[in-house]
């Protein structure tokens, strides 16, 4: 008889982190008593079983009693039933607090996640955050729907048997678990050889992993300089110490099963041997014996499932940890508890002294000493070298991130001071990289206000030049886009967002106007639909236009953190300092 | 079927461990089915018997049946384990051999997530079932065979009895897969659309926050978790009915064989042995089930896998060296394209149109034009990362495709828009296109790369490990030891994309000084950003919508100022001109 036992290959984690898991299944209380209550039942009956068979054997059939048999065998019948209907609703029960439990926790962890601050998605990559809430709740999901009903149902059926066997026979009982310290010391021996073998396998498949991801990014490169040959020699190298690794953890896993299948084996030796002395002093029955045999074949199988599940429960442990991480993530999102509503602005926007700094960053400030003052309507264009810090400004206005020093105002309200919703609320941003969801057209135009009509909606289209694709598309505002707006042009993708913008009816606007891949005429499109949306709006522009710059209200170049120089774009071309310098190179070189 | 059976030809690789599992797998299960024998021995002839002696010796047959059952059982995993760990060795050298080989058309296409996923995961669940699904499938059929058969020989009516719960067992299994089988497969596409949900939400992050709907995204995120446990509720109903009840039509032979085996031993035709041992023969027929199942449900999920492995594996390698190529000679650089075009594949469009020019020896040549009119798409047809669609491109007279591969871009030096740098030191970095060079060498081209200062001021130097788990370089200095790899393997033809954006104007005018010496003896292709680097160059290629639309030096195309001076004031909006 074979039976595959996976290796307890302990990681670093202890399952002690699960226990706090514990509290999430309190709504679920009652159903878990009563699936405590049925393993109970199921153990009695897996347990009953054999000790049935053994006095059907001693004294029915020994007596040669046919009816006796038959009440046995009913009686028998009576106990798998009973065992089927309380494994049955055992499973039911525990897979239902299962599933909800697990639902529960990818809940609270996305909402989780949608209340963190959008530092923490700057600190930590998308990929990341992904894996976590996917495979870590799996993990959780293997160990609660198939892990803990074997457990738990094992450890029940364990102490069932040897309850049986004690009540039984107690010499006999004594014999059949001679063989556990030495199992126990086996599997500790095997487990200790095979942690160090495990951890080799997942090094190096790191390793391969990594350096798989590398080749393949500059594969292009590799092959510009004929390094083919040399990389794929790299990677066998890698591949052949993964393999090597596999092959010895392979060869001491190997030997788990066959060492307890040996171990159970020599216990019913022992049984038969001490079983067989009792019988031949008239002490003992022949069923008695038998049952024996059927107890220790029973025995052996839970520990067996039990030290397998081991693993699964060591890959929940380290998936708990990652998601209690991120639960344990403060909150930087909470208003403030006396935070008010932002009453509908005119648009004034102002920053006084305000300096940041990112968040454990080693450069220093990212902003220092801004001040400036937008007056309800007008246009900021902001100019400067990537990196200067014209993205981390106007991130500030809608409190993506808090000042470190002093503060931004919006009619005077200081942003600290508002609720979220009500201060986003009535500022529209236009990023660089048009983003849209999975959905139809129509939804992703109401992103911003739910409620608008299907005739609002159609104006803001048309507004920006976007309603003539739209109404040439088979199922027109209908129509759902792919994945992140698959489907659609680049440049239709962002008039989409312009007229998302637009449909939010904010009162100050945020655009980062990057030209992108486009040809002239969509260029153009787009340039007139960003001239609809700012008219009549406070607007922030990172602008990359010459024209946009032209006919800002107010050019800041900013520089290395500080506002170098502001004023129109006259103006700063008359000053003959740094803008004049980059409008000379750039614009002007012909 | 067959591209898992095609995976499983690569055993034939590692036919000896194999073979040896399989030989071990017959002694295992002669072993397994001998120990019920054993034990019905102890029992009649030891026990019943009172015989001590018979007790012994049964005692002692039965552990050394436990030990060679063991002993084997150790062997034969091991020796598959061993195997199936060579086959997905050998898989993964394949697959990468074949993906460096594959065209960058290829790459343009492929994602590097889902090709990381072919070479890790794919390849470990072919494995599975390569190292442990076929023998656990001969292990289950050579078990069921072998205890029917010793059943029918021990008491064929008993055995009938028993025989008759395989069909049960099977049948709701049968209906199990059937009604639960695509709820398992909802789960998985349920699952699909929850983490669609999550990774769009991470992915917008910012637009969320924006309008500030996380409100209404948690709603989106409940309704497909809430889609999700419905569906999972649905397996576990089914899988509550349905495992249980297997169990019982299991015990169920187990009461058969007490109730019917008992009536034969007290009627004489049966031992108590017997009806010990063939309660263990039971519990032999109804693993193989399970084993089948299992492993059947496996054979799918491996398929896919084998399938998707052989994907890339059998992908056609579309710029390969032709046979019978010559070795391109030492040239002097003479580069001409004669009505070339190109169209990427899927696309309707085509990149370049009918261009023709000819750049001679040691001439700079820089491209100007619009954000996809087709720049990057002329220099790659050089080194011949695409085969043209139409024309050709001859070097030193010789038409690219008529030579190898290997010869013609170890004459070439190429700066592309994305600096890759590979995990290592920066000297192994720069020595990249010739690994031999000597440190002088190296030290040499990055002094003309302008990358030599900073490198010697990093506390290791050379020395120092860059890439993925190294130290992290600028933009600017990445691209500085990119150019020290081209010019380190001192080619004719010297190809840059947009090589100097990312550093700063002063390190630009530096490094174009620089290169104005090296550029001497080479010719050259530069996709220009700056003014300065178009106005230095012998010609300029003025490209629009795939379309070669002027060429000439600055001075002759501004004499008839059409398109390129439109071309000059629109350029001059573009982002890399005022992020300079």
């Amino acid at each position: 008889m074979t039976i595959t036992a996976e290796l307890p290959a302990p990681a670093a984690k202890p399952p002690s982190v699960l226990v706090r898991l514990v509290p999430y299944l309190a709504p679920y209380r009652v159903r878990l008593l009563g699936t405590l209550a049925l393993v109970t039942l199921s153990a009695a009956a897996q347990a009953g079983a054999p000790a049935l068979i053994g006095y059907a054997i001693d004294t029915n059939i020994t007596a040669s009693d046919l009816d006796g048999l038959a009440r046995t065998m009913l009686l028998l019948l009576g106990l798998y039933i009973v065992g089927m209907l309380a494994t049955g609703g055992q499973v039911f029960l525990m897979g239902i607090v299962g599933q909800r439990f697990l639902s529960d926790l990818r809940m609270l962890v996305f909402d989780r996640v949608q209340s963190l601050p959008l530092s923490y998605f700057d600190r930590s990559k998308a990929g990341d955050l992904m894996s976590r809430l996917v495979n870590d709740i799996q993990q959780i999901n293997q160990v609660i729907s198939q892990g803990l009903v074997q457990v738990v149902g094992n450890l029940f059926a364990l102490v069932g048997i040897i309850i049986a066997m004690f009540l039984l026979s107690v010499p006999l009982a004594l014999a059949s678990l001679v063989v556990v310290p030495v199992m126990i010391l086996a599997t500790v021996l095997i487990a200790r050889r095979s942690r160090t073998a495990f951890q080799r396998t997942r090094e190096t498949i790191g390793d391969v992993s990594a350096q798989l991801q590398e080749d393949l990014a500059g594969v292009r490169v590799s092959q510009a300089y004929n390094r083919g040959e040399d990389s794929a020699r790299n990677f066998a190298a890698q591949n052949a110490a993964n393999r090597d690794a596999n092959v010895q953890a392979a060869a001491v896993s190997a030997a788990f099963t066959p060492a307890i299948g040996l171990l159970s084996s020599v216990a019913t030796v022992i049984v038969a041997g001490l079983g067989g002395w009792l019988t031949f002093n008239g002490d003992m029955p022949v069923g008695t014996v038998v049952a024996f045999f059927i107890y220790v074949q029973q025995f052996f199988r839970p520990i067996q499932i039990i030290s397998s599940l081991y693993n699964q429960l060591q890959a929940a442990a380290a998936g708990a940890e990652r998601i209690f991480d991120l639960l344990d993530e403060p909150d930087a999102e909470a208003d403030e508890p006396d935070a008010y509503v932002l009453p509908p602005v005119q648009g004034l926007v102002a920053f006084e002294g305000v300096s940041f700094g990112y968040q454990g960053a080693r450069g220093g400030l990212q902003l220092e000493g801004v001040d400036l003052l937008a007056e309800p309507g007008q246009t900021i264009a902001l100019v400067g070298p990537t990196g200067a810090g014209k993205s981390t400004l106007v991130n500030l206005i809608p409190r993506f991130y808090d000042v470190t020093l002093g503060r931004v105002t919006l009619d005077g309200h200081d942003v600290r001071a508002v609720t979220r919703p009500s201060l986003r609320s009535q500022i529209g941003i236009v990023l660089q990289e048009s983003f849209l969801f999975a959905g139809t057209i129509a939804e992703n135009l109401r992103y911003g206000r739910l409620e608008a009509s299907d005739a609002e909606l159609e104006a803001a289209a048309t507004a920006v030049g976007a309603h003539g694709f739209i109404a040439e598309l088979p199922d027109g505002y209908a129509t759902k886009l792919g994945e992140r707006g698959g489907g659609l042009s680049q440049g239709q993708r962002q008039l989409l967002t312009i007229a998302r913008a637009l449909l939010a009816n904010p009162r100050i606007l945020i655009l980062d106007e990057a030209t992108s891949n486009v040809d002239s005429a969509t260029e153009a499109l787009i340039q007139q639909a960003f001239e609809r949306l700012l008219a009549g709006r406070t607007s922030f522009v990172i602008a990359h236009r010459l024209s946009t710059i032209q006919g800002a209200d107010q050019v800041l170049v900013i520089d290395d953190g500080r506002i170098a120089e502001r004023g129109t774009h006259a103006e700063l071309l008359a000053l003959g300092g740094l803008y004049a310098e980059l409008y000379r190179r750039q614009f002007r070189e012909e | 079927m067959s591209d898992l059976r095609r995976a499983l030809g690569y055993l034939r690789l590692y036919w000896r461990g194999t073979l040896g599992a399989f030989v071990s797998l017959l002694f295992v299960t002669a072993a397994s089915l001998l120990v019920p024998q054993a034990l019905a021995y102890i029992v009649d002839r030891g026990i019943s018997a009172q015989d001590s002696r018979a007790l012994v010796v049964g005692c002692l047959v039965l552990l050394a049946l436990a030990a060679v059952r063991d002993l084997f059982t150790f062997v034969q995993t091991y020796l598959i384990e061993r195997a199936g760990q060579g086959v997905a060795f050998s898989l993964r050298n394949a697959l990468f051999r074949r993906l460096s080989a594959l065209s960058f058309s290829y790459h343009d296409r492929a994602q590097t997530g889902q090709l990381m996923t072919r070479v890790t995961s794919d390849v470990d669940t072919a494995r599975q079932f390569i190292a442990g699904g076929l023998l656990q499938l001969v292990n289950a059929v050579l078990l069921l065979i072998g205890s029917a058969a010793i059943l029918l020989a021990t008491s064929w009516s008993l055995a009938l009895l028993t025989l008759l719960m395989i069909p049960a067992i099977g049948l709701v299994f049968f209906s199990f897969f059937r009604t639960v089988g695509p709820r398992f497969r909802a789960v998985a596409q349920k699952l699909g659309g929850l983490n669609t949900v999550l990774q769009e939400n991470l992915a917008g992050v910012r637009v969320v926050k924006a309008f500030a709907r996380e409100p209404y995204e948690s709603q989106r995120f409940r309704a497909s978790n809430d889609d999700l446990l419905g569906e999972n509720l649905a397996v576990v109903r089914g899988t509550a009915r349905t495992f249980p009840l297997i169990f019982f039509i299991a015990n169920l032979g187990t009461l058969g064989v007490i109730w019917l085996g008992g009536a034969q031993v007290v009627g004489g035709t049966l031992s108590i042995g017997d009806l010990v041992a063939f309660n263990t023969y039971l519990s032999f027929l109804l693993m193989p089930i399970f084993i089948l199942g299992g492993t059947l449900a496996s054979i799918a999920q491996a398929d896919a896998s084998a399938r998707r492995i052989f994907e890339v594996l059998d992908a056609p390698q579309e710029v390969a060296d032709q046979p019978g190529s010559a070795t391109l000679p030492r040239v002097q650089g003479r580069v001409a394209f004669e009505q070339v075009s190109f169209a990427y594949s899927g696309s309707e469009r085509a990149s370049i149109d009918q261009v023709s020019f000819v750049a001679e020896p040691g001439q700079t040549l820089a491209i100007l034009g619009r954000t996809g009119a087709g720049k990057s798409t002329i220099i790659n047809m050089i080194p011949r990362f695409y085969d043209v669609t139409g024309g050709r491109v001859l070097i030193d007279g010789h038409d690219v495709r008529d030579v190898t591969l290997a010869s013609l871009r170890g004459q070439i030096g190429i700066v592309l828009q994305e600096t890759n740098l590979f995990s290592g030191p920066i000297r192994d970095n720069i020595a990249y296109g010739r690994p031999g060079a000597t440190q002088a060498e190296v030290e040499a081209a990055a002094q003309a790369a302008q990358a030599h200062a900073f490198i010697t001021a990093m506390p290791q130097g050379y020395d120092t490990v860059v890439g993925e788990r190294g130290v992290g370089l600028s933009g600017g200095q990445r691209q500085r030891v990119a150019i020290a790899r081209a010019l380190l393997v001192d080619p004719s033809i010297l190809i840059m994309d947009d090589s100097t954006s990312a550093v700063d104007s002063n390190t630009e005018y530096q490094i174009q000084q620089a290169l104005a010496g090296l550029r001497k003896g080479r010719t050259t292709f530069i996709i220009a950003q700056r003014m300065s680097t178009v106005r230095a160059a012998d010609r300029i290629l003025v490209m629009e919508e795939g379309r070669l639309i002027a060429q000439g030096t600055h001075t002759e195309l501004t004499i008839n100022c059409g398109p390129y001076c439109e071309l000059i004031a629109a350029l001059a909006g573009e982002p890399a001109a005022v992020a300079a």
